[in-house]
């Protein structure tokens, strides 16, 4: 049988644009009560952007790795929000101190709050599933 | 391709500087600091390989419809990327930052870069229109143009609040867009490898085999959906993370195939490895085995939980961009530049040295690189973990292994480029 390449790309691009499209519908569906400001949230993921957080930091071990992943890091007892924000304004060995007024901080501490609301990112929570997938061990 | 070569040097020189970072934390943390040389790195290395696909492309029509390809609208498209380039440098120094991850400039640079990628579109259609029956690569360079816009375009859906709204959706498509886009390049220059392959063997039959054309399509597929093992940890929908794994898994296949066809290539080095291009090529080969066999069984969830997060993510990062990328694109400058090493003995010597010293030199920094991913992931893993500062002072030896490795990769690639660059500037020159 000979297939026409023209056809497969076709049929290929097909699926990969439906398959996007199913993604980007996500938001759609999702929950909207939440125990955080979505609109400061998203300014803060700016904030995040504007200051290039990333190339040090990581959120669920994706970004850079000077510095420790971000994901629980408001919910971590031994930091917090007083922590993050000491943070900021006095740096840290290899981080400087970043001169951010308190609308920017607190954009930048409520999206850090929407992050460790969406799941935990340390590896010891996670277990292998017999379908060899992992997921969030929910015992821990 | 100057252009690239020019980028390749600037983005050496900056990614030593931002490794000296991980040895002394307060190296130019008042100047310049480490958030503006990662990004200043990371897109000159980016741009290096971008750029190159581009040339590879244009260099690759002219040599196959033998028209030269260059008029007012290539010009334009060059003054375009450096804009961009000039633009996002600015950026950088000023700390003007506002894009994600390794696009980390102020969105407004990604419009000169996109409007580039339209033109390179437009004329590529307007090119292989009058191409019939297309060999493998002229389809891999359409897939890794069109790919490439789509994904770069996908790459500022942020910019809408309904996807930065939701977080989990928006670091999906982050990480689909990072994905798709590493495939897209790939597909230009594993492309411009197999059309190199047709010329140095001067058969055209390998660009238009069944096998070919089977590979084509499931690095295709992989493109499309394999990102979904980037993201194995993030609380993000099932089917994503399964659809990743499932595709990652048929880039077996690949790895067989190579194990496969080992005793062949063993055959055509004898015959060909007096060409600088097929040198290239073997290494690039021989990167993408070690390097897939890593991609591999990083895919497998039971281990990517140990390596996810981990300087073994950047050795394999490093590894395709240094190993694989940048060789194939070497492989490229030495045969479309026409460059034979009829010059002199010694420059003939130069490359040999240079061509084994950044093989050597990739080895070590591949190695230390995994070595401080390994000594990550044990802490990672650890139920009594000490301080992150505390661990990344641990890795210092790998650290300092892996700077020294660079200096070596530094080294090699600035004598190749240089090399290079004097060719065609000579060439040109005389021509004229």
């Amino acid at each position: 049988m000979k297939v026409n390449p023209s056809h497969l790309f076709i049929l290929l691009c097909f699926s990969f644009l439906v398959y996007s499209f199913r993604i980007y519908s996500i938001p759609l569906s999702a929950n909207r009560n939440v125990s955080f400001d979505i609109k400061k949230a998203s300014d803060g993921r700016i904030v995040w952007q504007k200051n290039n957080c990333q190339s040090c930091h990581q959120l669920y071990g994706l970004g850079g790795y000077l510095g420790p992943d971000l994901t629980n890091v408001f919910s971590n007892p031994r930091k917090g929000e007083i922590v993050i924000r000491t943070m900021i304004l006095s740096g840290v060995k290899q981080m400087q101190a970043f001169n951010l007024n308190e609308e920017d901080i607190s954009s930048l501490v409520e999206f850090l709050k929407s992050v460790d609301a969406s799941g935990k990112s340390d590896p010891r929570n996670f277990k292998t599933t017999s379908s060899g997938m992992i997921e969030q061990n929910e015992k821990k | 391709m100057i252009t690239a070569l020019s980028m390749l040097l600037l983005g050496l020189c900056f990614g030593i500087l931002a490794s000296v970072s991980y040895l002394l934390p307060e190296f130019l943390k008042t100047n310049i600091g480490f958030t503006s040389l990662r990004p200043l790195h990371v897109s000159s290395t980016l741009f290096w390989i971008i750029i190159g696909a581009t040339g590879c492309v244009y260099s690759g029509l002219q040599m196959y419809t033998k028209k030269t390809l260059m008029n007012k609208s290539t010009i334009i498209q060059w003054g375009l990327w450096i804009i961009a380039i000039i633009g996002i440098f600015y950026s950088y120094f000023i700390h003007d930052f506002g894009g994600r991850e390794y696009w980390e400039f102020n969105p407004i640079w990604a419009l000169p870069i996109a409007l580039a990628w339209i033109i390179l579109l437009v004329n590529f259609i307007n090119i292989s229109v009058k191409i019939k029956d297309w060999p493998v690569y002229i389809w891999m360079w359409l897939t890794g143009i069109i790919f490439f816009l789509f994904t770069f375009i996908e790459n500022y859906l942020w910019v809408f609040p309904y996807f930065r709204e939701h977080f989990i959706t928006d670091m999906t498509i982050q990480w689909k867009v990072n994905g798709s886009l590493v495939g897209s390049w790939n597909q230009i220059l594993y492309g411009t490898a197999f059309f190199l392959m047709d010329r140095i063997e001067n058969n055209k039959t390998v660009g238009r085999s069944k096998l070919a054309f089977a590979m084509f399509f499931l690095g295709l597929v992989n493109l499309m959906f394999n990102w979904g093992h980037h993201i194995y940890t993030l609380p993000t929908a099932n089917y994503i993370r399964f659809i990743g794994y499932a595709v990652s898994m048929t880039e077996w296949v690949f790895f067989i195939r190579i194990i496969y066809t080992w005793k062949q290539s063993v055959s055509s080095i004898q015959k060909y490895y007096h060409l600088y291009s097929y040198k290239f090529i073997m290494a690039a080969d021989l990167w993408v085995f070690i390097n897939m066999g890593q991609a591999i069984l990083m895919s497998i969830p039971a281990i990517n939980i140990y390596t996810h997060g981990t300087h073994i993510t950047v050795a394999h990062a490093m590894g395709t961009t240094i190993g694989i990328n940048s060789m194939i694109l070497f492989a490229a400058c030495f045969e479309f530049f026409g460059f034979k090493g009829e010059q002199s003995k010694s420059i003939a010597k130069q490359i040999n040295i240079s061509f084994w010293l950044l093989q050597f030199s990739l080895v070590i920094f591949w190695l230390s690189l995994n070595m401080a991913g390994i000594k990550k992931s044990i802490w990672q893993m650890s139920q009594h973990q000490s301080s992150y500062s505390k661990m990344m002072e641990t890795l210092h030896p790998y650290f300092a292994t892996f700077f020294i490795a660079g200096i070596g990769i530094m080294l090699a690639f600035s004598i190749l480029a240089f090399i290079l660059i004097k060719y065609f500037v000579v060439k040109n020159r005389s021509k004229n």
